[in-house]
C-alpha cells in the first residue's frame, strides 16, 4: 500500500510539473464552457432577409414594419426584380426573401384574401422551416388585429406552460451538453495517452516488473486524472450556477456522485484505447477521431435523439455521454432524486465495468 | 582560412540559462584529422557544447567557428560540413535500413547514384546485407549504433560529432564501433566524440575533461596521465572531477 | 526540390506502414460521415405525448382524436391526474401532455371559450418551441371543425381577412436534413483529420529524437515544411474526394455547382487547417499537448461554424469571433457550391479571406519554426 501511494505521488508530480499542461488541462474546459455557454443557441435570430413588395401599399409596409420590429429578422436588402432573387441567395446575403403580390392590399380589403411568398434559401433545412414559422406566426397576428371586432365561435385556447425552462434558454440545453464533453473527452484522451505514452518509452515494462501489481500501476496512472476531472467539474457546475443562472433544483451531492462515476466510465475507456494502440499517436486519434462527433452527436447535446432514425437510436445507446447528459439535466433542471436516473447509473456503471474487463484481459494477453 | 590545420576554433564560448553558466569561457582547438575526446561527468556541459559548434544552439558570448565558418552567422554552412550522431537514437524506427540511408542522403543532397553507391558500399561494410529491408526497430541496438554512425557519414563532412555514441551498448559492438572511428579519421575526418567510458579516452588522440562547465584539462592521454601522475584516464577524471 | 522529394516519400512510407492508424484516417471518418449524417436533424418527430381527461366528453375525446392522428406525435398514455402526469414527464417518459379540465364541454358551449393547459418539457427550448407550435395549429384546427359541428354557420357572420403565407423552400423543396448535413459533416472530418496528423506530426519527430537529427542537416527550413505538409495536403483532398463520392452515392446530396472550384478551394483550405496545425506543433513539447490544444481548437471551430447553431444568432462578439474560424468559411463555401451552384464571384469574399488565413497561419507558422534550440 506505501509502495502504491508513493507511485501515486510520483504520477501526480508527473502531472503538476508540467505547468503548460496544467493550464492546457483547466484552462481550456473553463475557456470552452465560457464561450460555448455565451455564443451557442439554436434560436433564430437577427436573420438577414430581403423584401420584394410588388404591391408597396399602405398595408404591406404595415407588415413589413412588423417583421423589421421584431427580434428574428433584420431586413437587409429591398429587392425590386424577381430576377435577381436567385443571384443574392447565391452570394448568401440573405436567408430569405418576402414577396408581396401585386395589389395585395386591394386583394385584401376585396376579396378577403391575400397572399405573401416566403422565398427561403432551404440549404438549411432548420433555418427555412423556422424562419417560414416565424413569418406565418407574425402574419397570423397581423391577420387577427384586422378581424378583431368579427367573433369566431367556440375557441379552445391552449394556455401552454414551459415547464423545467420558462424563458425557453438555450443555456439550459447546452450546459449540461458542454459538460459531458469536456468531461468525456478530457478523461479519455488524457488516460490514454498517458498509459501508451509509458509504453512508447518502454517505461510501462519497468512499472509491470516492479512489486506493484499491474492493476496497481494503471490504477496509480489514472487516479491523478480522476482528481483533476473532478475539479474540472466542480468549476463547471459553479460557472452554469453562477455565470448562467442554470438553476440546481435537485441535489448537488447526487449530481457529484454521478460527475464522479461518469468520470471513471470515461477514463476506463481511456484505458481500454490504450491497450487497443501502440503509439500516443493511435490513441490520440481514436480518442479524438473516435469519440468527438459521436459524442457531439449521438448524445442528445444538440440534436434530439428522438427524431433520430431507429437505427442511430439504436446505436445512440452505446454512448455514455448520453445517459449522462440525461443524468444532469434530470439532477439539474428536473430536481429529480436518484430513484429516477437509476437506470441510468446502473448503465454507466455497467459500462465501466465492461471497459475495464475488456481492457484487464487484454493486459493480460499481452503479458503471457 | 583553416590556420594551423585547426577545423575547430573555440575562444572563450559560454551559455547561460538565466544566471546558470552551463558552458563557462571554454577556449580549445580541434585539428584537422584529429580524435577528439570531449569528456565530462553528466551534467557538466558537454552536449550544451557541443549543441553550440553544430549550430543548433546560439552561444551567449565567446567566438567559435567550425570547419572555418561561424557559429552564430553561419549555422547552415557548419551544417554542410558536418555530421552528428546523437545520444539518443536518432534513425527512423518504421524505415528500413535501406529507406533511411536514401532519406538522409537525400537531404543532404546527395544525387542519387551517389546515394547508390553509398548504400552499397555501407551495407557491406557493416555486414547489414541480410536486412536491408527489415525495419530498424527490429535491429539491435548495436547494430543501429553502427547503422546511425555510417548514416552520419554518408556526406562525407568534414568533421562528425559524435555524443556518446556507445552508450549502452556491449563491450564487443564498442570495440568494433572505435575501429570505425579510426577508419573513419584514418580516411581524413576530424572525430569529436564526448563519452563517459574513461576507456575510450585512451583511444583518443586528445581529450578534454570539462567540470561544471568548464575545460580544466586539454591534452593527449598520455601527458595527462603523466600530469596527474595516474596509471589510467578513469584516476585522471577522478582526480579532477573531486577537484 | 529533389530534397522535398525524399520528405515526402519518406512521410507518405510511414504514414501507409503505420496499420493502427490507418484505419482511424481512413475508415472511421467514412463510416462517421455515413452514420453521423443521419443522427443531425433539428425536425422534431415522435413527441412522446400523454393527457389527463377528466371531462371524458365527446370534444374532449375528439381532440385527442387529432393528436392521435397526427404523425408528430406518439400519444402513449391517459393519466388519472396530473400528478401521474407531472411525475411521467419527470422520468423522461412523455415530452408533453394536455390537461383536459372537468365540465370542459359545458365551459366551452357555455362561455364559448375555454383554456386548456398544455405542458412542455423545455429543457431543450427550441424543441420546445417547436412542439408548441404543432399542439397550438392541431387545437386551432380542431376549433373550426368543432365550430362547423356545434352550429349551423350563421350566414350572417362577417367573413374575416385572410392573409396566406405561402412557403417555397428553394434548393431543398423537401427540407432534407442530410442534404445540409453530409457536405457540413465531411468539413469538419476533412478538417479533424488534417489538422490533428499536421499537428501531432513535427512535435512528434521532436519527442522521438529525430527531429534534432534532421536540424543538423543543411535542409532548408521551407523545403522541410513543404515536404512533412504536402502528404497531409493531399490526404486531405483524398478524403474529401471520398466523402463526394459517398455524398452522391449513398446520400444523393445534389452537385450543381462547378467541382473544380470546389477542388480548389479545398486546396486553400487545407493549407490553412496545416498552417495551424504546425503551428500548434512549434509551439508544444510534446504529442499531448499538442493535441489538447488541437482539440480545444477543433470543438472551437465546430461548434461556432454555423453547422450545428446559426451565427446569426450568437452575440455580437461571438459572430466576430466566428471570422476567425476558419470551417465558418468552408461549411458555407461548400453548401453554397454543391447545393446552390454558386460560381467564382458568388464565393470570392469568402474565398479570399481564406486565401489571406492561409497565407498568414503559414507565415507565422514558418516564422516560428526553427532549427535551433
Amino acid at each position: 500500500m506505501k509502495r502504491f501511494v508513493g507511485f501515486v505521488r510520483k504520477e501526480f508530480y508527473h502531472i503538476f510539473r508540467d505547468k503548460r499542461s496544467l493550464f492546457i488541462l483547466f484552462g481550456m474546459p473553463i475557456a470552452q464552457i465560457l464561450l460555448f455557454g455565451f455564443a451557442i443557441t439554436n434560436e433564430i435570430n437577427n436573420v438577414d432577409i430581403g423584401i420584394l413588395d410588388q404591391a408597396n401599399d399602405v398595408t404591406s409596409k404595415e407588415i413589413i414594419n412588423k417583421i423589421s420590429a421584431s427580434k428574428h429578422f433584420s431586413i437587409v436588402d429591398i429587392i425590386h426584380q424577381e430576377s435577381s432573387i436567385e443571384s443574392i441567395f447565391k452570394k448568401g446575403k440573405v436567408k430569405a426573401v418576402l414577396q408581396f403580390e401585386n395589389n395585395f392590399g386591394n386583394n385584401l380589403i376585396k376579396e378577403k384574401q391575400a397572399n405573401v411568398q416566403v422565398l427561403t434559401d432551404a440549404t438549411d433545412p432548420n433555418m427555412a422551416s423556422t424562419i417560414s414559422n416565424y413569418i406565418s406566426s407574425i402574419l397570423k397576428k397581423y391577420q387577427q388585429e384586422l378581424n378583431e371586432n368579427i367573433s369566431i365561435d367556440y375557441q379552445i385556447m391552449p394556455q401552454s406552460r414551459m415547464v423545467y425552462n420558462a424563458e425557453l434558454k438555450s443555456v439550459y440545453m447546452f450546459v449540461p451538453g458542454i459538460m459531458t464533453v469536456i468531461l468525456m473527452l478530457v478523461s479519455a484522451m488524457m488516460t490514454s495517452i498517458s498509459i501508451t505514452r509509458e509504453k512508447e518509452q518502454g517505461t510501462m515494462e519497468i512499472l509491470l516488473v516492479s512489486p506493484l501489481k499491474p492493476f496497481q500501476v494503471i490504477i496509480g496512472k489514472v487516479f491523478p486524472y480522476i482528481f483533476l476531472s473532478v475539479i474540472n467539474a466542480v468549476v463547471i457546475v459553479l460557472l452554469s450556477i453562477f455565470v448562467f443562472n442554470v438553476p440546481v433544483n435537485g441535489s448537488l451531492f447526487l449530481l457529484g456522485i454521478e460527475s464522479v462515476l461518469f468520470i471513471i466510465t470515461s477514463l476506463a475507456l481511456g484505458i481500454l484505447i490504450s491497450t487497443i494502440s501502440a503509439t500516443q499517436q493511435t490513441a490520440m486519434m481514436i480518442s479524438l477521431m473516435g469519440l468527438m462527433l459521436p459524442t457531439i452527436l449521438l448524445s442528445g447535446f444538440i440534436f434530439p435523439i428522438s427524431s433520430m432514425p431507429l437505427p442511430l437510436q439504436v446505436i445512440s445507446n452505446i454512448i455514455p455521454a448520453k445517459w449522462f447528459i440525461i443524468i444532469v439535466k434530470g439532477i439539474m433542471l428536473k430536481g429529480i432524486g436518484i430513484g429516477f436516473v437509476l437506470k441510468e447509473t446502473f448503465i454507466l456503471l455497467l459500462m465501466t465495468l465492461v471497459f475495464i474487463g475488456v481492457s484487464v484481459k487484454k493486459y493480460k494477453i499481452r503479458l503471457e | 582560412m583553416m590556420k594551423d590545420n585547426n577545423v575547430i576554433q573555440v575562444e572563450n564560448l559560454s551559455k547561460l540559462f538565466g544566471d546558470f553558466a552551463a558552458v563557462n569561457q571554454i577556449s580549445f582547438q580541434v585539428k584537422a584529422g584529429e580524435i577528439f575526446g570531449f569528456l565530462g561527468a553528466n551534467g557538466a556541459g558537454k552536449t550544451t557544447a557541443m549543441k553550440m559548434l553544430i549550430g543548433i544552439s546560439s552561444p551567449t558570448s565567446g567566438k567559435a567557428t567550425v570547419a572555418g565558418f561561424d557559429v552564430y552567422k553561419e549555422t547552415e554552412s557548419i551544417k554542410k560540413n558536418i555530421g552528428y550522431m546523437s545520444q539518443k537514437f536518432a534513425l527512423y524506427d518504421d524505415l528500413t535500413v535501406k529507406e533511411n540511408i536514401t532519406f538522409f542522403g537525400g537531404i543532404y543532397g546527395l544525387s542519387k547514384k551517389q546515394i547508390d553507391q553509398k548504400r552499397c558500399e555501407l551495407v557491406e561494410e557493416l555486414g547489414l546485407q541480410e536486412v536491408t529491408k527489415s525495419l530498424v526497430a527490429s535491429l539491435p541496438l548495436g547494430w543501429k549504433q553502427k547503422l546511425a554512425f555510417s548514416v552520419s557519414l554518408l556526406h562525407e563532412p568534414k568533421i562528425v560529432f559524435l555524443d556518446e555514441p556507445t552508450g549502452g551498448v556491449d563491450p564487443i559492438t564498442r570495440r568494433q564501433f572505435w575501429e570505425m572511428i579510426y577508419k573513419a579519421a584514418h580516411n581524413g575526418t576530424t572525430i569529436f566524440v564526448t563519452t563517459h567510458y574513461m576507456d575510450e579516452a585512451e583511444y583518443c588522440d586528445r581529450v578534454s575533461i570539462m567540470v561544471n562547465g568548464k575545460i580544466e584539462a586539454l591534452d593527449t592521454p598520455k601527458k595527462l596521465k603523466e600530469h596527474y601522475k595516474t596509471d589510467t584516464m578513469n584516476d585522471v577524471f577522478l582526480k579532477l572531477a573531486r577537484g | 526540390m529533389k530534397i522535398i522529394l525524399y520528405i515526402i516519400k519518406k512521410e507518405f512510407k510511414q504514414i501507409f506502414r503505420n496499420k493502427g492508424m490507418l484505419p482511424i484516417i481512413f475508415i472511421l471518418p467514412v463510416l462517421q460521415l455515413v452514420i453521423l449524417s443521419n443522427a443531425a436533424t433539428y425536425e422534431i418527430k415522435n413527441i412522446q405525448f400523454g393527457y389527463v381527461d377528466t371531462d371524458n366528453s365527446s370534444i374532449s375525446r375528439g381532440l385527442i382524436e387529432q393528436f392521435e392522428s397526427s404523425t408528430y406525435f406518439n400519444v402513449s398514455e391517459k393519466f388519472p391526474s396530473e400528478k401521474e402526469a407531472s411525475q411521467a414527464m419527470q422520468e423522461g417518459t412523455i415530452d408533453a401532455y394536455l390537461n383536459i379540465p372537468t365540465h370542459f364541454e359545458r365551459d366551452l358551449q357555455k362561455d364559448k371559450t375555454k383554456d386548456i393547459g398544455v405542458f412542455i418539457d423545455a429543457i431543450d427550448g427550441s424543441a420546445a418551441g417547436v412542439i408548441n407550435v404543432y399542439i397550438t395549429q392541431i387545437i386551432q384546427n380542431y376549433n373550426k371543425s368543432i365550430v362547423a359541428d356545434l352550429i349551423q354557420v350563421s350566414d350572417a357572420v362577417q367573413k374575416p381577412k385572410n392573409i396566406d403565407s405561402i412557403p417555397l423552400f428553394w434548393y431543398n423543396q423537401t427540407l432534407n436534413y442530410k442534404t445540409f448535413m453530409v457536405p457540413g459533416i465531411l468539413v469538419l472530418l476533412v478538417t479533424m483529420i488534417t489538422l490533428f496528423l499536421s499537428g501531432m506530426n513535427i512535435v512528434r519527430e521532436k519527442e522521438i529524437g529525430t527531429l534534432e537529427q534532421i536540424n543538423v542537416t543543411p535542409i532548408k527550413k521551407h523545403h522541410f515544411i513543404i515536404g512533412k505538409l504536402f502528404p497531409f495536403w493531399v490526404l486531405g483532398l483524398g478524403l474529401l474526394t471520398i466523402g463526394l463520392i459517398l455524398a452522391k452515392v449513398i446520400f444523393n446530396v445534389p452537385m450543381i455547382g462547378n467541382l473544380g472550384l470546389l477542388y480548389v478551394y479545398t486546396a486553400v483550405y487545407i493549407l490553412v487547417i496545416l498552417g495551424i496545425g504546425l503551428f500548434i506543433s512549434n509551439f508544444t513539447d510534446t504529442q499531448q499537448q499538442a493535441m489538447f490544444i488541437a482539440w480545444f481548437f477543433v470543438v472551437i471551430f465546430i461548434l461556432m461554424s454555423g453547422l450545428f447553431t446559426p451565427i446569426e444568432s450568437m452575440p455580437k462578439w461571438a459572430q466576430k469571433l466566428t471570422e476567425f474560424n476558419p470551417v465558418k468559411y468552408f461549411v458555407e463555401i461548400i453548401r453554397m457550391v454543391m447545393l446552390k451552384g454558386s460560381s467564382f464571384n458568388d464565393v470570392f469574399p469568402l474565398a479570399i479571406k481564406t486565401l489571406v488565413y492561409a497565407i498568414v497561419m503559414n507565415g507565422l507558422a514558418v516564422w516560428s519554426y526553427k532549427k535551433t534550440l
